[in-house]
Order: structure tokens, then C-alpha cells, then sequence
């Protein structure tokens, strides 16, 4: 069926058949006017990754990744900027030897023995479109981008699949099994909802500092595993699977570890789903807690090695936006082969 | 196998008291129906069977072994639930599969039984589908199959047709009770519905309000309800409860006044009433016949026509109390029309006003032989 939508028609509706209502004008300025405020960051970050060094900072601001040509004169020994000048009337494309105040020393590639010299302001670059592809080449063969990168796959994958399965066993002993407590117990885990990561910080790293974890992975992973918003979703979801599914599998003599394996989890995949675009988000971009736990180069995260292009006195931008493009790669993956769990909601039990 | 004994079970969801004191024998292969209104325990009673609700006191007893500890699975019981509880994640197979499988039976075994329950069941082209593509008829059957499949000493079923269309209710009881001919299994079937409970039971369970009110066959429950509340419940329309008094005992034995001059011979036992006792008698809507003289006058209100009988709704004309009357094939009394009608020899219900109960009848200890032998 979504196959069969012309687009044309799709998007041509209007509220009323066939005459557009001011509702029609305010929708599409809002859609393209998020579109826009969503879409520009992103978009100028991945063309910016690709400019060279000085043109990322150039003011006023380019969108297209370009760089000034330069030439091979002889007689000099670094190549030089190709500009275009005007004299007399004419206009021809020059090096720039140096630059005086408001007067440019121009030379002409063809004939270098004879200098001139013009108003700096008459003239301007010669460019062209280039891709500036040592900001990506440089930081995978100069810094451990790779060993970062193994780092942040591995904190994301496990401390994702430790996050779901950990918090649907709270979730389904919390929501299929009647116990004394179990609302106070649900309120109590809710209710860390509310404490800030800051406030347990100290207290954390304490315990890491304790079991021994720092400079570890694990360190990194395990105290992020219990999470009451997982916890709350999962649990919230498990209360609509009907109880009569349980107990028909308990007569079907399946062990409550196989109820919950065979029955439970599958029917929770859209939450889980949801928990996973979540975890994976959260353990990707998590920067303050790996910060704190991991000291050495070959422990770090993607995002705290990107850190290291940001030194004291100077900023690599150009490395920084190339890194950051391709941190968000992964995320954008996970995201698109989710995505249709999220929408899904939910199945139909086959329940009447 | 198959018996079921239950001895002083009781039940209390904290301090509500929902079973009291049921004690019942099921022999093996008996096709059981507890029947009752909603919130009569019944619906409990039947978990506590299953293992799924856990005993306040009493015993259970399946096949002789004391089963009161044992989960569900060990009491070898099977059980259809009301809404199915098909895995929605499974296909048909899967579903039928799913407790063998934990059984750690043998592959070529669960295929084998999967085959034949599907064969038993006509479910064999949807064996592949997910229960969400099935229709409301199919998935109770794959609900069956998946009860059978477990080959279990005793059926539990849950209200499992009242989900189901009129049609197919009426189908699927005769399925079911075609299974239990087939499979000679011990079933047990909670309905409230009792048009199910007679027409499919070998032995009817009447439960009001945690309580045991009478068990007996269909029949039996029917000619001779123990008490008013079963009088009522069974049969439809309801019996009609007019109140009467005791006429005098002669040597013919009891005769009842049911006012306007109508004393009619009763079979209750002579000694257990008196002259003048004042009494509610009981006759069903079928068991009226139109009298041509000694009957009770009656009015017409309107009447029901169902092309092969007909009721007739109405009132005594002197006290008012409502009476439907029951007719076969066509008839068509205008409103207003004064009939006299009479119950029908033996057909006649004495009912103590305060304690409810049936007084006894003169051959109660025959009839009632006479009904078992059957």
C-alpha cells in the first residue's frame, strides 16, 4: 500500500479538496522550518569535516568545502596562493609572494622575474572545490581512532544487551508476580529517576575505585547496566501481556525462566526495541562517566579520544567535526534498522 | 488417570471467603459442567483444579494421588482458557509444540501428536499460520489441540465458547462433546451458561456464592431441583413460582391450593407437610396445559411466537403474579384472553417459602433410582 501512494498526490493534500487553507501555508512553513533548524547543523558539521584547516575559521563563512589554489613558482620554495588581479583593466590570475599592509607582492607564474606590486584589496582568491580528506585519513592513521572506535562498540553493545536483560527481569518479576512489596519496591527504583548523575558521581567512582574497576571497560559499563527509565518502559509494556498467556504456559509445564525467555521477551520486543535505540544512544555519547573512569589512551571512547584533539591552546576543529561525523554514523545505523519497532507499538496479542 | 476428588475445599482471597467446604467425586471420563451465576466461585474452582490458585484448606485428589502441592504441569492436567492464550508469537505448530517440547519429549513423538490432534481438529492448513491470522473458531480449536496434544488425564476448559458467535457456539459444543466421546478423557467445563451445562454434561455442578447447591445429572437436576435457586436457574424460561398452600392430606395424598378454587393432587410426602402450610409451588412454562375445567384462571399480556412454539406471557388474574406459558406450534391468544390452565400430572414443584428448599416427595427414593439407572 505504500507503494500505491503517488507522491505528488501525497503531497499536494490539502486540508480542504482542492483549495489550499491557511492551516495548509502554517503546516508546511512548520515542517520545513523544523526540517531546516534539524537539518542545517548536521549538514554544515559534514561539509565543514571536509575543509581544510584555515577554512573552517574563514570569516564570512562558506557552506561548500573549498580551498585556494596554490602554484609551484620557481625561484620560490613553498607554493603559493593563486589569486585573481585586475591591473589595467585586465584581469589575470597571479601568486601572492607576501602581503604588506594593504599592498600585495604579486608574481606571475609564468614569467616570476618581475614582481608587481597591488592593492590588496582589489583582489581575491582563486578556488575550487576540494575534499579535504586528511581531516578523516589523518586522525585513523595519527591518533588510535580505531582502538577508540573497538572501545565505543564494545561499552555500547554490552552495556545495551546487559541494560535489556537485566531490566526485563525487574521488569517482569515487578509486573507478573504479586509479591509484599512490590509496589513499594517499583516506587523506590522509580524514584532514583529523580537523582541527578552528578549528585552520584562521587559516590560511584568510590564504589569503582573499590571493586577495582577503574581503567576498565567493566567500570565503565556496569554501573550504567540497572536503568529505572528501562525498568519503568519495560515493566509498563509487560503489564498488557495478558496473564492467561502465563499461566497457560505454566500448565504447558514451561519453567518460570522459560516463560519469561519463550513467552515474555518476545512479546516485549517493541519496548525492548525502544530500550535498545535508547541504550545505545545513551552508552554512544556518554562522555562525563567514561571521563572520570578510564585514564589510559588505549581505554578511551571514541568520545573522550575526541576530546584529545581539543588541546589548551588550540582547537583542531577540522579533525574534531571529521571525528564527530563518523561517531554519528553508527547511531544513525542502529537508529534506521530500529526505527520500525518504535512505530510498531502494540502487536496484536492474538489475544480477543 | 482421570477421578477427581475434592474434600472440604475452601478458598479466602484474604478476608473474602469465595469457596466454602466443596466437597466433590468425579469418576474417569465423566464429562463434568460447573454452572452457576458470575462471581459464584465457579471460574475458581476450576484454577484450584488447575494448580494456577493455591488452597485456603482441603485436599485435592487427582487419579488418588494427593495433588494439592503438585504444579499444574505434574497434575497432568490440561486446560483451555476463555480468551485461548495462544503464544501470538508462534505459529499453530509452535503453540502445540510448546509444552511437549518442555516435557523434553522426543521430536518424531511431538510430530506425531501434533499430526494427529491436527488431523482430530481439522486445523491441519493453518499448522504455519500465527494465531492472529485465524478466525475466532480456529483459534479455539488450536486452543483444544494445544490441550490435547499433552495427552493429560483430565480437560480443564474455562468458558471457552463465550467468545465464539451463536453459530459457532452451538458448533463447537458439538464438537466438543464429540471430542470427549472420542478421546473418553475426564472433562471439566466451567460455563454459565445452561443451555451448555445440560445439553453437554454427564454430571451438572450448580454453585451460588462459594456453595455446592446440587449435583446430579441433567435430568435429574432438572425434574428434581433440590432447592429453589436451582429450580430457577435451570430451564428457559424461568419456572414460574406462584405462592399455594397445603389443601389437606387425604388418603390419595397431598393435594395444593393454588387459589381460585384450584386444588390439584401433588406427590409431595404427606408427612412432611401440614393442612393450611403455606408453600411456593413450581411449574416450568412447558409443564402448563390448557384445562377445560378445575384449572387457574389466567390472563393474557402478549405472546412470543418462535414458528414452533409459542410463548405466552401473562398474569394469575386474581393475585397478578406473572406466569409464562409454553405452547407447541402455532398459537395466537389476543390480549386480554382468559385461559385456565393446569400443571401437568407430576409436574407439580412444592417449595418451603422460608428455607427454600424442595419438600420431599412421596417417590423421591425411586424416581431418583430410576433417573440413575438411566
Amino acid at each position: 500500500m505504500a507503494g500505491t501512494i503517488n507522491p505528488v498526490a501525497f503531497l499536494g493534500r490539502t486540508r480542504r479538496r482542492g483549495r489550499i487553507d491557511i492551516t495548509d501555508i502554517l503546516s508546511w512553513l512548520w515542517l520545513i522550518g523544523g526540517t531546516i533548524a534539524v537539518l542545517v547543523p548536521v549538514v554544515w558539521a559534514g561539509l565543514s569535516s571536509m575543509k581544510p584547516e584555515a577554512e573552517i575559521t574563514r570569516f564570512p563563512p562558506s557552506l561548500l568545502p573549498r580551498t585556494t589554489q596554490q602554484v609551484v613558482v620557481p625561484g620560490y620554495d613553498r607554493p603559493l596562493g593563486l589569486w585573481t588581479v585586475t591591473i589595467d583593466g585586465e584581469s589575470r590570475e597571479m601568486a601572492m609572494v607576501r602581503r604588506i599592509g594593504i599592498k600585495a607582492q604579486m608574481v606571475d607564474p609564468e614569467n616570476p622575474a618581475a614582481p608587481v606590486s597591488v592593492d590588496a584589496r582589489t583582489i581575491s582568491p582563486v578556488q575550487k572545490l576540494t575534499i579535504a580528506t586528511e581531516n578523516y585519513s589523518d586522525p585513523l592513521e595519527r591518533f588510535n581512532f580505531l582502538t577508540y572506535l573497538k572501545n565505543s562498540v564494545f561499552v555500547t553493545v554490552v552495556a545495551t544487551i546487559l541494560t535489556l536483560i537485566v531490566n526485563a527481569m525487574a521488569a517482569f518479576a515487578l509486573s507478573k508476580y504479586r509479591f509484599r512489596g512490590d509496589k513499594a519496591v517499583f516506587v523506590l527504583i522509580i524514584s532514583t529517576l529523580m537523582i541527578p548523575l552528578t549528585v552520584v558521581m562521587v559516590p560511584a567512582y568510590m564504589v569503582i575505585v573499590g571493586v577495582g574497576l577503574v581503567d576498565n571497560l567493566w567500570g565503565v559499563i556496569i554501573p550504567t547496566v540497572a536503568s529505572p527509565t528501562g525498568v519503568f518502559l519495560l515493566r509498563q509494556y509487560m503489564l498488557t501481556i495478558p496473564d492467561e498467556l502465563i499461566e497457560a504456559a505454566r500448565v504447558d509445564a514451561a519453567s518460570e525462566f522459560r516463560i519469561f525467555w519463550r513467552i515474555v521477551l518476545p512479546l516485549t520486543a517493541p519496548a525492548l526495541a525502544v530500550l535498545a535505540i535508547f541504550s545505545v544512544l545513551w552508552r554512544w555519547n556518554d562522555f562525563l562517566w567514561p571521563l572520570i573512569v578510564l585514564s589510559s589512551r588505549e581505554n578511551f571512547t571514541l568520545q573522550i579520544g575526541l576530546n584529545a584533539f581539543q588541546g589548551e591552546f588550540s582547537v583542531q576543529w577540522h579533525y574534531i567535526l571529521a571525528m564527530t561525523f563518523l561517531s554519528l554514523l553508527p547511531v544513525t545505523v542502529v537508529f534506521l534498522f530500529l526505527q520500525k519497532y518504535i512505530t510498531t507499538g502494540i502487536a496484536g496479542t492474538g489475544m480477543k | 488417570m482421570g477421578e477427581l476428588k475434592l474434600s472440604s475445599l475452601n478458598k479466602a482471597f484474604g478476608a473474602v471467603h469465595v469457596l466454602h467446604d466443596i466437597d466433590l467425586s468425579v469418576k474417569d471420563g465423566e464429562f463434568v459442567v460447573f454452572v452457576g451465576p458470575s462471581g459464584c466461585g465457579k471460574s475458581t474452582l476450576l484454577r484450584i483444579i488447575a494448580g494456577l490458585e493455591d488452597v485456603t484448606s482441603g485436599r485435592i485428589e487427582i487419579g488418588g494421588r494427593d495433588v494439592g502441592q503438585l504444579s499444574p504441569a505434574e497434575r497432568k492436567i490440561a486446560m483451555v482458557f476463555q480468551s485461548y492464550a495462544l503464544y501470538p508469537h508462534m505459529s499453530v505448530r509452535k503453540n502445540l509444540a510448546f509444552g511437549l517440547e518442555n516435557l523434553k519429549f522426543k521430536r518424531s513423538e511431538i510430530d506425531a501428536r501434533i499430526a494427529e490432534a491436527a488431523r482430530m481438529l481439522a486445523i491441519e492448513p493453518y499448522l504455519d499460520r500465527k494465531p492472529r491470522q485465524l478466525s475466532g473458531g480456529q483459534r479455539q480449536r488450536v486452543a483444544i489441540g494445544r490441550a490435547i496434544v499433552r495427552e493429560p488425564d483430565i480437560f480443564l476448559f474455562d468458558e471457552p465458547l463465550s467468545n465464539l458467535d451463536a453459530a459457532l457456539r452451538v458448533q463447537t459444543r458439538a464438537e466438543i462433546t464429540r471430542l470427549h466421546q472420542q478421546i473418553k478423557t475426564t472433562m471439566i467445563y466451567v460455563t454459565h451458561d445452561q443451555v451448555e451445562a445440560m445439553t453437554m454434561a454427564d454430571k451438572i455442578v450448580i454453585l451460588r456464592a462459594g456453595r455446592v447447591e446440587q449435583v446430579g445429572s441433567p435430568l435429574e437436576l432438572f425434574d428434581y431441583p433440590r432447592n429453589l435457586f436451582v429450580a430457577g436457574f435451570l430451564g428457559s424460561p424461568r419456572m414460574n413460582i406462584v405462592r399455594a398452600s397445603i389443601a389437606g392430606i387425604g388418603p390419595e395424598g397431598a393435594s395444593i391450593d393454588l387459589g381460585h378454587g384450584a386444588v390439584l393432587p401433588c406427590d409431595v410426602d404427606p408427612a412432611a407437610v401440614r393442612p393450611g402450610q403455606r408453600v411456593l409451588a413450581g411449574i416450568r412454562p412447558a409443564h402448563f396445559q390448557r384445562v377445560e375445567e378445575g384449572g387457574v384462571p389466567f390472563v393474557v399480556q402478549y405472546y412470543e411466537s418462535l414458528g414452533t412454539e409459542t410463548y405466552v406471557y401473562g398474569a394469575l388474574a386474581e393475585t397478578q403474579e406473572p406466569i409464562i406459558v409454553h405452547e407447541t406450534g402455532h398459537f395466537a391468544p389476543p390480549s386480554g384472553t382468559r385461559l385456565a390452565i393446569a400443571p401437568m400430572p407430576g409436574r407439580l414443584h412444592v417449595f418451603d417459602p422460608d428455607s427454600e428448599l424442595a419438600i420431599a416427595r412421596r417417590d423421591a427414593g425411586q424416581r431418583r433410582g430410576a433417573v440413575h439407572g438411566n
